[in-house]
C-alpha cells in the first residue's frame, strides 16, 4: 500500500478522538509484536485500551504439557522435535533446554516436515513431534501425519497441543471478568476458519469484531473500523483482511485438519478446560498419537509462584502490571511462557515498550 | 605470482604446524611472498619505526562460515575489521599481524586465494602486515581457516571520542545489514538475487577524508559489525541521561535486504555490517560530514538517520514511517553466530 496514504490514516488514528475509555482486544499474538514493532500502538488515542488475549499458542499451553514431554522423553528416550519458540518454556519442574543440558536429545525444528525428515534418518529411535499451534498449524501437523502413514513410519508421531481459537474468545466473553467493547481477530487464523465461526462475538455477546492483517495498514485501517462500529454501536463480525480472509476460510486445509484430528476439550492456560477447543487425533492415526503410544504419568504439576500469566491471558493484567515483570521475570530468565514466546505479550512489552 | 613449492601437495597437513621443512617452506615461500616480501619480519617480533606519541592498539578473530562469500572472503574480512576499528578511533592504521590457524586437509587453493586478497586488502587500506603465526589443528578440530589479526594505528589528530549532547546527530556511512544477510543467505541457500553481497570494505580513507575537514566535531565513531546499528546506539546510551532516536523512514537499508530480513523474520537493524561506520557528530556541521562520505566510494549512500535526545534516557529508539514510536533494546542472544 501507498506509504503516503498510510501516514495520512496513522493521522486520522492519533487523531480520533473517543468521547470515552476504549478496550479492545487483539487474540492474536502476531498482532500482540506487530502492534509494538509497527508503532501503531504508539499512535494509540490515550483513552484506547489494548488488551492483550490467549493467542499465542506457546504461551497458552499448560505446565502439564510440558511436564507429559519431559516424562515421555526419558521413559522411552526419543528425540524430542520442537520448534524453538518451546525450548526456553519453564515446565513444573524443568524446562526442554534444562533437560537438553543434561543430555536429552532435544532437536529444534523449522517445520513439521523436519521432523519427518528425522525419523526416516533414525530409523532406530523414536522422534516424537511436540505439535504445538492454533489452527494456522494443524494442516501441517496433519499433513505430516497423511505422510507418514503413507511412508510406512513406525518411530514418527506427535504430541498434540493443538487448539482452536474461536472458543477460547467465547469462554473469556462467558467468563465476563474484564470488560472488553471489541475485538481484533486473528488474521491468520480466519484464513483457515474463515469469517463464520467468528459471529458469535456479535450474535451472542453483542460485541463487534474486525479481522485484521499484519502489516502497519492493517493494523491501522483495522482499528478504525472497530472504532467506527463501536461508535455506531454495531455490533458484527467484518472482514477488513479481504486479500486472504474468506467468508468459510479455506476448505481444503479444514478437510485435511479434519481427516486426522477430531475437536476435544482441551486445557489453557489460565482459562483452564475448554470444551470444544483442542485437536486430538483420531482413532484411526492413534499409532501416530504420542501420547498413546507412549504411556506416561507426569509428576503432579506445580505453578511458578507469582507468575500471572494466567490473568494476562484472560486480559485482567498487562504485563507491566505483573510483580515480576523486568524484575524477576525477563527473557533471559523466564518465569512465564509469555515472556518466553516471540508471540508473547510480555515478550514484545519487554522488547518494545520498557520506557 | 610465483609458483609455490608446496602447491603440490594441495592439502595442510599436521607438518604444516610442526615447526620443520614443511612449515617454514609454507612460511618463507608461501604466505611472506604473498602478504609482503618486504614487510612481513621473519623473527621473534616485528620491530618497528613510528613517531613519538599516541598510538591505537587492536585485535580481532575471524571465523566466518562460508569462507568466501560474494563481496569478499575471511582474508578481506580480517584485514578490513581490524583496519576499521583503528579507523573508528581516529587513528591512521599502519601495521597488522596475521595469525592463521589451518585445519589439517584444507586445500591449498583457497588458503593462496584468501592470502592474496588479504594482501590485495591491505595494499588498499595501505597497511603493512609484519608478523605473524601458523598453527595447524588436526581434521574436524576446526572449520578450514581462522585468522586473527592485531593493528597498530597513529594518531595524526586527536582521538574522536568527545561528550556527546543532546542535539548530536547521528550518521550512518550506507546501506545496513548487507554483509550479515549476504552470509545468512548463503548459508540457507536463499539465492534471490545476485545483486547481494557483503559490504566488507576499508573505511579509513572515508574517515580520514572528514577528520581531515572536520578535526573537531566527531564525537564517537564505531563500525557497527556484529548486533548491527541497533547495538552500537545501545552501547552509546547504556547508562546515559540522553538517548537515540532514528528514524526508519532516513534508514538506508536496500529493497534486497528488506525483502529478506520480512521472511525471514529478521531486523535489518540488528544485522551485521562489515563496511558501516555510525558517527555522532555535531549538529552544525552534520550536513558537510555526510556531503564528504557521500564523494568517498564506501559512503555513497551516508545519512543523517537521528539524533541524540532526552526522550527515554539510555535507551534507544525508532520512529517508524508512520510516526509511532517503539524501543529498539540490545538483543538477548545474536542473530545469527559466525557471522565474521
Amino acid at each position: 500500500m501507498d506509504r503516503e496514504l498510510v501516514k495520512k490514516l496513522a493521522d486520522v488514528l492519533k487523531n480520533r478522538k473517543l468521547p470515552e475509555e476504549v478496550r479492545i482486544m487483539e487474540v492474536c499474538g502476531t498482532h500482540t509484536a506487530e502492534f509494538f514493532r509497527t508503532g501503531v500502538k504508539d499512535l494509540f488515542p490515550e483513552n484506547l485500551i489494548l488488551i492483550d488475549g490467549p493467542g499465542c499458542p506457546v504461551c497458552v499451553t499448560p505446565n502439564s504439557y510440558l511436564d507429559l514431554v519431559i516424562e515421555i522423553a526419558k521413559k522411552y528416550n526419543a528425540i524430542l522435535a520442537t520448534f524453538g519458540d518451546m525450548i526456553k518454556v519453564p515446565s513444573s519442574y524443568s524446562s526442554l533446554a534444562k533437560e537438553k543440558a543434561d543430555g536429552m536429545d532435544i532437536r529444534i525444528v523449522y517445520s513439521p516436515l523436519d521432523a519427518l525428515r528425522m525419523a526416516e534418518e533414525n530409523p532406530d529411535r523414536e522422534i516424537i513431534f511436540l505439535s504445538v499451534g492454533f489452527e494456522t498449524t494443524a494442516p501441517a501437523e496433519a499433513i505430516i501425519i497423511m505422510e507418514a502413514e503413507k511412508k510406512g513410519l513406525t518411530n514418527f508421531s506427535i504430541l498434540s497441543c493443538n487448539k482452536l481459537t474461536p472458543p477460547a474468545v467465547d469462554a473469556l466473553l462467558s467468563a465476563d471478568e474484564v470488560r472488553i467493547d471489541g475485538f481484533i481477530i486473528p488474521g491468520h487464523v480466519s484464513t483457515i476458519t474463515g469469517r463464520e465461526p467468528w459471529n458469535f462475538i456479535a450474535d451472542k455477546y453483542g460485541k463487534p469484531g474486525v479481522i485484521s492483517g499484519f502489516e502497519a495498514h492493517d493494523l491501522i485501517t483495522g482499528v478504525l473500523a472497530l472504532l467506527d462500529l463501536l461508535e455506531k454501536r454495531e455490533a458484527v463480525v467484518t472482514n477488513e483482511y479481504k486479500t486472504a480472509v474468506r467468508e468459510k476460510g479455506n476448505p481444503n486445509a479444514l478437510k485435511i485438519i479434519d481427516t486426522v484430528f477430531e475437536i476435544c476439550p482441551a486445557e489453557w492456560r489460565g482459562l483452564g478446560e475448554i470444551p470444544g477447543s483442542g485437536l486430538r487425533i483420531r482413532d484411526e492415526y492413534s499409532r501416530f498419537d504420542a501420547k498413546k503410544k507412549f504411556p506416561a504419568t507426569p509428576p503432579p504439576v506445580k505453578e511458578h509462584a507469582g507468575c500471572r500469566c494466567g490473568d494476562l491471558l484472560r486480559g485482567i493484567i498487562t504485563p507491566p502490571e505483573c510483580p515480576l515483570f523486568d524484575k524477576v521475570c525477563s527473557p533471559e530468565n523466564a518465569v512465564g511462557p509469555c515472556m518466553v514466546s516471540s508471540e508473547g505479550p510480555c515478550s514484545a512489552y519487554y522488547k518494545y515498550w520498557r520506557r | 605470482m610465483e609458483e609455490s613449492k608446496d602447491r603440490a601437495i594441495k592439502k595442510i597437513l599436521p607438518g604444516h604446524g610442526s615447526g620443520g621443512k614443511l612449515m617454514n617452506d609454507m612460511i618463507s615461500v608461501m604466505i611472506k611472498e604473498i602478504l609482503g616480501k618486504d614487510s612481513i619480519q621473519i623473527d621473534d617480533s616485528a620491530v618497528l619505526d613510528i613517531a613519538s606519541g599516541k598510538i591505537a592498539f587492536t585485535t580481532d578473530s575471524y571465523t566466518v562460515t562460508p569462507i568466501f562469500f560474494p563481496g569478499g572472503d575471511i582474508g578481506k574480512l580480517a584485514v578490513n575489521g581490524t583496519v576499521n576499528d583503528l579507523a573508528v578511533m581516529g587513528a591512521v592504521p599502519a601495521f597488522l599481524s596475521c595469525s592463521l590457524i589451518l585445519e589439517e586437509g584444507f586445500d591449498f587453493e583457497s588458503f593462496e586465494k584468501i592470502l592474496i586478497s588479504m594482501r590485495d586488502a591491505a595494499g588498499e587500506a595501505g597497511v603493512k602486515i609484519v608478523t605473524g603465526d601458523t598453527k595447524v589443528v588436526p581434521n574436524g578440530k576446526g572449520d578450514k581457516i581462522y585468522i586473527n589479526t592485531s593493528g597498530i594505528g597513529i594518531f595524526k589528530n586527536e582521538v574522536q571520542r568527545r561528550e556527546i549532547k543532546k542535539g548530536d546527530k547521528i550518521i550512518v556511512s550506507g546501506t545496513l545489514g548487507d554483509h550479515g544477510i549476504t552470509i545468512m543467505s548463503l548459508r540457507n541457500d536463499l539465492r534471490f538475487s545476485s545483486d547481494l553481497k557483503s559490504d566488507c570494505a576499508p573505511l579509513n580513507g572515508l574517515i580520514s577524508e572528514v577528520i581531515a575537514k572536520y578535526p573537531e566535531s566527531i564525537k564517537f565513531m564505531r563500525d557497527a559489525t556484529r548486533g548491527g546499528l541497533a547495538s552500537v546506539l545501545n552501547e552509546i546510551t547504556a547508562g546515559k541521561d540522553y538517548s537515540a532516536g532514528i528514524t526508519e523512514d532516513d534508514i538506508p537499508v536496500s529493497e534486497e535486504v528488506k525483502g529478506i530480513c520480512n521472511l525471514l523474520g529478521l531486523d535489518p537493524l540488528y544485522v551485521a555490517n562489515e563496511g558501516k561506520v555510525v558517527i555522532i557528530a555535531s549538529p552544525e556541521d552534520a550536513d558537510g560530514i555526510v556531503n564528504v562520505m557521500k564523494s568517498n566510494q564506501y559512503g555513497k549512500d551516508s545519512a543523517i538517520i537521528g539524533e541524540i535526545d532526552s526522550l527515554y534516557p539510555g535507551k534507544v529508539y525508532i520512529k517508524t514511517f508512520i510516526g509511532g514510536k517503539r524501543l529498539l533494546p540490545l538483543l538477548i542472544e545474536e542473530q545469527l553466530p559466525r557471522i565474521c
